[in-house]
């Protein structure tokens, strides 16, 4: 079952066959359309399950005589066809199912979908509504972000093992000079390495089991370690508290509940049976949770970030296509029913080739700018050098490996990146590959002047004595994470603030009915939705014809990030950040997973395909 | 912070006295025939008991039931983590990945032959040779298998892998398929709900890990302490249900006031869940306390029974003042028997509290 494998020279690998733009250089490599050298010589080393992400993922890279990775390959291994399963459903269903898309970013797709069928029937959604589908999704921004940065992206920077030989006194030294949060004396760092250290001489490690500890790729000194570690386990307790905001309105979490229209809970301050609605003891408990997480941010996360980052400040790989093309779609209207830029807080813009000064306007309704290939991909089109807009999607699942692949259909050793290799497709804006994400978001509030982007953004940099150029990174990537997640606290105290004006001034509508009834709906129309997930921009298409979904479509974050190659021979953002990063040991891949991690990928929510006439997919038999 | 490695240090924990264990020991060396040297043997085996390895496996899924379990409040997953169990095991959380990963399963087979519990979120697609979901290079259903053959039993977290849920909803292009249609040699407890609760996913890993076997089952292979009951039984709504006081559209000023969302198209009447008792998130709601109705997401095949909002709305205005028992007798025919069961339970309940009035 050893996946990992470090294989022969491959020099003797041809080109990729569906990338004619791609000149093939007198030097070793080619070079791709997005500025990257590709040299896929020197040794193939394979990591299968990349693990701490959403779903599955495969990561094969080649790395030169140095351990320098020079070529970069992301496969998407799992599909799930929930569009196919849409089709002929009624509209105000689909949230249910594509939130099921990702039970890890619950909610942002439910909110994607109410918006698209919202859209596409032309209904209003009380202003009450807006804020608390904001509180919703910002409530949810700042869980996934501290769940991924402690729970899937931590353990890359931080050495478990490490922190068995910290000091507690001088841990609790460091951890008051960084924070007021109280849980840092040397005796609360002492009865944890305590129980740290039973846990390791169990013998049984646990999700710590063969990690890459000790490695010379880890950098804190053991007391940082012990104090990181000690918040891993503090952000496990903290973050199921945080997600009560959505129990509260949404019934429950993960995959609470939503309402085409508006939200589903009532609001009564006042009258009778008020204890089964919105009330005023509902509505101190998202104040207090709102107070928490605006705490747990300032005194821990943001604190823990510029600690850890310090050691780590001139390890400024992984940028990829963050320096180069972003892409955001902007969220959280501050007025309900508005999506025009002025309106929404989180930024929206495009930019191209590194050109912060110009940021092009996004359309989704447009056929010219969002459009999904499928050349390295495992589906058909009619012609795969064109890409198609999401309203016009076709998808024919196609599953097979390119003629220079290794093993067999059911046991692949190695993949050929020149033939289809992933289960996402490739989408493109205006043909170029784009990175999504709170980096890109923050990028283009940056690059946008606005001070709410810029100015945390700067101060980060300056107190880390970095340059703007560190942004385009890994690090830079974790960071803005970060700046977003305390952004989010402020923006929900924000929202609360506005639903308990709108209340106090007698507004207490929270769905609008008017088109709830099919009967009301025009013969056909169609719409789109779309949302900042916390992985970045996401779209959902959606056609309705005599009442029912006649076509779903949904292009999602890590679809943008983790896209295959395209006809033309870009290279999607995984690929792009993996690209000449040097590595301590191959056979120990934490500076792939480092990477990969900043990005939050999402495989569940990559992995999807629309069929268009909605038909059972054909059985292959292979061996 | 209490170190806790022994099976012993457990339940010690879980308020189990000392004097309890030890007679829990006498009892079962007794039963096994093994007197009083038996029962000190036993005894020093669960004080010194390694942690129960728990090998968590992913097919097709939203990580959902990960989500949820990691929101146990009782226990907290931190200590379940830490001292209950030995997750030695799981894509999602674990610090190793690649070969180090994988070289952990063969591991785990080899030491813990017969003792490990393995958990499976989502399910085997068989289409495509398997290859809807590719794990290590291979189809996902054959690690799944490879990994069963040496478990103790198998715990089926969640819609994906006791029914299949949303990716086998019509016409299930993957061809996702329960686990319990690809096992069949092992134990399989059935933990449904999309996801589900995160104490009940606690609740039953402690069970295991506490008394040394799984919960009692029942017919479908669920735990009967969590899902022998109706959500609509437990419902606080229910009074209204049977007052006849129903929403009747959203945010009207029957659903301010809290009333049943039976005519919303709520499928509690016909879902088998701790919703309405455990709650959601540390008891703070569930999904009908918060203006929603049931979906029925701890049912098989609650996908195509569908659409959510349209089943019961059609069921004409109920009178304020009607019996309870004509408004389930009305529901019946479109809910389907367990209503009727609901009104032959009231009518009896009727009978019995007329008698206490005549005695009265």
């Amino acid at each position: 079952m050893t996946q990992q494998r470090i294989s022969q020279n491959r020099a003797d690998q041809a080109a990729p066959a569906a990338a004619p733009a791609v000149a093939a250089t007198a030097s070793a490599g080619v070079d791709t359309p997005n500025g990257f050298r590709l040299d896929n010589s020197g040794k193939r080393v394979v990591v299968d399950p990349v693990t701490r992400i959403e779903g599955h993922l495969r990561v094969e890279v080649n790395v030169d005589s140095d351990n320098v990775i020079r070529n970069a390959v992301s496969t998407g291994t799992m599909w799930r066809g929930i569009e196919v399963i849409l089709k002929n459903r009624d509209p105000r269903d689909a949230w249910a199912f594509t939130e099921r898309i990702c039970g890890v970013c619950t909610g942002t797709h439910a909110l994607t979908s109410v918006r698209a069928v919202e859209d596409a029937l032309g209904i209003a959604i009380p202003e009450n509504a807006n804020s608390i589908r904001n509180l919703m999704q910002l409530a949810l921004q700042v869980h996934d972000h501290i769940v991924h940065f402690y729970h899937l992206h931590a353990l890359d920077w931080v050495d478990v093992v490490s922190a068995l030989s910290a000091d507690p006194k001088a841990t609790s030294a460091l951890a008051q000079s960084i924070s007021s949060w109280p849980l840092s004396s040397p005796g609360y760092y002492k009865d944890l390495q305590t129980r740290l250290k039973k846990f390791v001489e169990s013998g049984q490690l646990g999700p710590f089991k063969n990690g890459y500890w000790g490695s010379k790729a880890y950098r804190l000194p053991p007391e940082a370690n012990l104090m990181a570690v000690a918040h891993y386990l503090e952000a496990l307790d903290f973050q199921k508290e945080i997600v009560k905001i959505h129990t509260i309105f949404g019934g429950k979490n993960p995959h609470p509940n939503w309402l085409v229209g508006g939200v589903p809970c009532a609001i009564n301050i006042d009258g009778v049976g008020a204890v089964g609605a919105i009330n005023m003891e509902r509505l101190n408990l998202v104040d207090s949770i709102i107070d928490q997480l605006i705490e747990f941010n300032d005194k821990v996360y943001i604190p823990d970030i510029m600690a850890i980052g310090s050691f780590y400040k001139d390890w400024l790989y992984g940028g990829g296509l963050s320096g180069k093309s972003v892409l955001a779609y902007g969220d959280v209207p501050e007025h309900a029913n508005d999506y025009t830029d002025k309106n929404l807080l989180l930024p929206r813009g495009a930019i191209i080739n590194g050109k912060l000064d110009e940021i092009h306007p996004v359309d989704h309704r447009d056929p010219e700018e969002i459009q999904e290939f499928v050349t390295h991909s495992w589906y058909k089109y009619g012609d795969e050098t064109k890409g198609l807009h999401p309203w016009d999607g076709v998808t024919e699942p196609h599953y097979e490996l390119g003629p220079n692949a290794k093993g067999t259909k059911t046991n692949i050793i190695e993949l050929d990146e020149g033939g289809k290799y992933s289960w996402i497709k490739a989408p493109r804006w205006r043909g170029h590959a784009m990175e999504v994400g709170p980096l890109a978001r923050w990028v283009v509030g940056y690059a946008q002047g606005k001070p709410q982007f810029k100015e945390p953004v700067e101060k980060v940099l300056h107190d880390l004595g970095l340059p703007t150029s560190a942004l385009f990174s890994t690090l830079g990537r974790t960071a803005a994470r970060a700046l977003e997640s305390q952004w989010a606290g402020y923006q929900m105290r924000h929202f609360f603030d506005k639903l308990i004006a709108n209340i106090k001034a007698g507004d207490l509508a929270t769905a609008n009915v008017e088109k709830w009834e099919p009967k009301s709906w025009p013969k056909e129309t169609k719409g789109v939705g779309f949302t900042e997930a916390p992985r970045g921009a996401l779209a959902h298409w959606i056609k309705i014809k005599d009442g029912k979904i006649d076509n779903y479509q949904c292009v999602v974050p890590t679809t943008w990030n983790g896209s295959p190659r395209d006809p033309a021979g870009n290279i999607g953002a995984f690929e792009a950040s993996l690209m000449n990063t040097p590595m301590v040991d191959p056979a120990q891949p934490l500076e792939i997973l480092r990477t990969i991690h900043s990005f939050d990928p999402c495989l569940a929510c990559s992995t999807h395909v629309m069929s268009e006439d909605g038909q059972e997919m054909a059985k292959v038999q292979v061996r | 912070m209490a170190a806790i490695e022994t099976f012993y240090d457990v339940i010690r924990r879980q308020g189990v006295t000392r004097r309890s264990f030890t007679k829990f020991c006498s009892l079962t060396a007794a039963s096994l025939g093994m007197g009083p040297i038996g029962a000190a043997k036993i005894a020093n085996a669960l004080e010194t008991k390694e942690r129960t390895p728990v090998i968590w496996m992913h097919g097709l899924e939203c990580t959902c039931c990960s989500e949820s379990f990691i929101r146990s409040a009782h226990p907290l997953v931190k200590d379940v983590v830490l001292s209950m169990i030995s997750l030695d095991y799981d894509d999602t959380i674990m610090a190793a990945a690649g070969h180090q990963a994988e070289a952990i399963l063969q591991e785990t087979k080899e030491k813990y032959k017969g003792k490990y519990i393995l958990a499976v979120e989502g399910n085997p697609p068989l289409n495509e040779g398997g290859m809807f979901c590719i794990d290590g290079g291979k189809p996902f259903v054959e690690k799944l298998k490879w990994m069963a053959e040496d478990a103790m039993a198998i715990i089926a977290w969640g819609a994906c892998a006791s029914w299949g849920c949303v990716q086998a909803a019509k016409p299930n292009p993957t061809q996702a398929t329960p686990i319990d249609k690809v096992i069949h040699d092992k134990p399989i407890i059935k933990v449904p709900g999309c996801p589900p609760i995160a104490e009940v996913m606690t609740g039953v890993v402690t069970y295991i890990t506490t008394f040394g076997r799984l919960p009692e089952l029942d017919r479908q292979g669920r735990p009967n302490m969590f899902y022998s009951q109706r959500i609509h039984d437990k419902c606080y709504r229910r009074p209204h249900f049977d007052a006849g006081q129903f929403v009747e559209q959203w945010d009207d000023e029957s659903a301010r006031k809290g009333h049943c969302l039976y005519k919303m198209g709520c499928k509690g009447p016909t879902t088998y869940n701790a919703c309405s008792t455990v709650r959601w998130n540390g008891g703070v709601s569930f999904p009908i306390q918060s203006g929603h109705g049931c979906i029925g997401c701890s049912e098989e095949g609650f996908w195509d029974k569908g659409p959510f909002y349209e089943r019961l709305t059609n069921i004409h205005q109920f009178g304020v003042e009607k019996n309870a028992d004509e408004i389930g007798l009305a529901a019946a025919g479109l809910v389907g028997a367990a209503v009727v069961t609901h009104a032959a339970a009231t009518a009896v309940k009727r009978i019995v509290s007329k008698n206490n009035d005549h005695s009265a």
